[in-house]
């Protein structure tokens, strides 16, 4: 099946790719072109970067640029700070209740903090932090994803390894600096592009945890930015939407072999 | 250690106080994350159940209410029509997102020409912030000079308020979150395709079965450990995905097109009731442990896993 290809099926499979493409390649012709041509397709259209310099002019996306980016850092590091040390435990401690602590742990996976809203919001409300960034980070933080992840990978450390350094006199934690860690450099690699695409990408919960400018993320921004109604015309909303996705679809392009890799490794159980 | 210790008392002890020892580290180490756990997880799922069976007056002192609340969403219809709608949704975008899926990972896993070009295209929609997907979408559906009406306009037909219209405002959400998913659910099928031995379709070959006999006696019932975890994973999904009903619809026209976790934020957020919030999220917490009871109590002990 690997081989030859039927033409019907080749055929197949570019019309499905462009049809995949023809929304992205909407929104960026809206962009770079006059507002006239926003939804007429001329050849002859004069292109133009005017839509992007009036969605600049609009709305504070420079300071929405830097909430976000100062978000997804400060979710990253978090969670590969509390990840690897809890995988570190499940993976290399044996101790009592270590089952039912990971069993709690995976049911993040179906619980995740998007659906808790309410209560999360009280809780971000009594600890005095609605309208910051951490109010955004706080409950992605410990991530069950990222703890399984790293377990995963902690468990195939061959144990010899381990056996030396703790020969030389290593303690618990500079053996995992020093051995665990640079062994799940491809994982950490992996969960970090899952990460910073989901946490750049998120919305609904910074929606409801911040209200100005001064914590709100790209996401948020945009759409507060306006819908067509509040006379903002199309150029200038698709100009604002790819401002908003640019970052990570560059990153995309220029890295999308290890993007889908990771993407690949990730997902696996 | 368990063989020393069982040789003489000395070493007993030892090996107990290393016991103790691991298990200090061990929860040590554990500590930030449980934490953090347990304040936005199992905290709030325990606090969502307590809150439900409570209303807050308005001058902050709560009263029990017992069950009063679920009795009033047994006989809220919007409730039941965000769950209709749920089911829908659901039943809209899960099987045709995961088909899609295999069929764009069959193709890109083989030696077609352009096959980087293809994987990049069918994967984009899922690097994009949903919102972003909302807006541009929404120009597609937009009556008279959206791209869809524009189309018809070709063949003579007027204009059309597709999200304005109770009946075709799903479908249309459905096709978008199709579109945004499939590429996603295509990664997983590839790197399980990608593991599979080529003996068995080169025996199949030999043999002279067809190829889509192939596919379906042997590719697929090999998948089945992916599409089971896909399947989940789209289930969970269609309980999450409502950031783009902030732009595009609003749950509307009529609530056609609400979901069961919008309407908990609508409740909570915008009518500022957060008892009958907690209603609600109980049973989305129900629907949510019932998927993972059936996936690790019954699924995985019945699919084969390589």
């Amino acid at each position: 099946m690997r081989g030859r290809t039927h033409p019907v099926e080749a055929v197949a499979a570019w019309l499905l790719a462009l049809i995949w493409l023809a929304p992205l390649a909407y929104a960026l012709w809206s962009a770079l072109h006059p507002a006239a041509y926003a939804t007429s397709f001329s050849l002859s259209a004069p292109w133009t970067l005017e839509n992007f310099a009036r969605a600049w002019k609009q709305a504070p996306f420079a300071r929405y640029y830097l909430n976000t980016i100062v978000l997804v850092t400060f979710v990253l590091v978090g969670q590969l700070i509390l990840s690897t040390l809890a995988a570190y435990a499940f993976a290399r401690f044996k101790f009592k209740g270590s089952g039912i602590a990971f069993a709690l742990v995976l049911l993040q996976l179906m619980i995740m903090p998007d659906v808790l809203i309410v209560e999360n919001y009280r809780a971000i409300a009594r600890l005095g932090l609605l309208d910051t960034i951490p109010a955004i980070a706080l409950p992605y933080l410990a991530s069950a994803f990222g703890i399984f992840l790293l377990r995963q990978t902690f468990k195939s450390v061959p144990q010899e390894l381990v056996e030396a350094a703790r020969v030389e006199g290593a303690g618990p934690l500079v053996i995992l600096w020093r051995v665990y860690v640079p062994l799940a450099r491809p994982t950490y690699v992996a969960f970090g592009l899952v990460s910073v695409s989901y946490h750049w990408n998120n919305f609904l919960w910074p929606l409801i945890v911040t209200n100005s400018v001064e914590a709100r993320p790209l996401t948020v921004g945009l759409a507060v930015f306006g819908a067509p109604e509040t006379g903002v015309d199309w150029s200038v909303i698709t100009a604002a939407t790819v401002m908003t996705m640019a970052p990570l679809l560059i990153a995309f392009l220029l890295f999308q072999r290890q993007f889908v890799q990771s993407f690949m490794r990730a997902g696996i159980r | 250690m368990t063989d020393l210790a069982a040789s003489s008392p000395i070493p007993e002890r030892r090996a107990r106080s290393q016991a103790w020892w691991n298990a200090v580290n061990a929860w040590l180490l554990l500590l930030p994350a449980a934490v953090l756990l347990v304040a936005f997880t199992h905290w709030p799922i325990l606090a969502t159940i307590r809150h439900s069976l409570f209303i807050t007056k308005r001058n902050g002192s709560e009263v029990f209410v017992g069950t009063d609340s679920y009795r009033a969403m047994a006989a809220d219809p919007i409730f039941w029509k965000a769950l209709v709608n749920n089911f829908w949704f659901a039943l809209g975008t899960i099987p045709t997102s995961i088909a899609l899926a295999l069929i764009m990972a069959v193709w890109v896993n083989r030696n077609m020409r352009g096959r980087g070009f293809l994987r990049l295209a069918y994967f984009t929609p899922t690097v994009l912030p949903m919102i972003a997907v909302a807006n541009i979408w929404l120009f597609f559906y937009t009556p008279d000079y959206g791209a869809l009406d524009q189309l018809r306009g070709l063949f003579g037909l007027g204009g059309w308020n597709w999200l304005g219209d109770p009946s075709t405002v799903m479908g249309c959400l459905i096709v978008m979150v199709i579109w945004k998913e499939a590429g996603f659910f295509m990664i997983f099928y590839l790197a399980a395709l990608q593991q599979l031995s080529p003996d068995l379709e080169e025996a199949a070959s030999i043999e002279g079965a067809s190829r889509w006999y192939t596919f379906r006696r042997i590719t697929f019932p090999l998948l089945m450990p992916t599409t089971l975890f896909v399947a989940i994973n789209a289930v969970i999904n269609s309980f999450k995905l409502v950031d783009h009903l902030v732009i595009m619809t609003k749950g509307g026209p009529n609530n056609a097109s609400t979901l069961l976790l919008y309407y908990i934020y609508e409740v909570a957020f915008t009518f500022q009731d957060s008892s009958y919030a907690a209603t609600l999220t109980v049973v989305l917490l129900m629907l949510l442990s019932g998927i993972a009871l059936l996936k690790f109590g019954y699924l995985d002990r019945r699919i084969h896993y390589q």
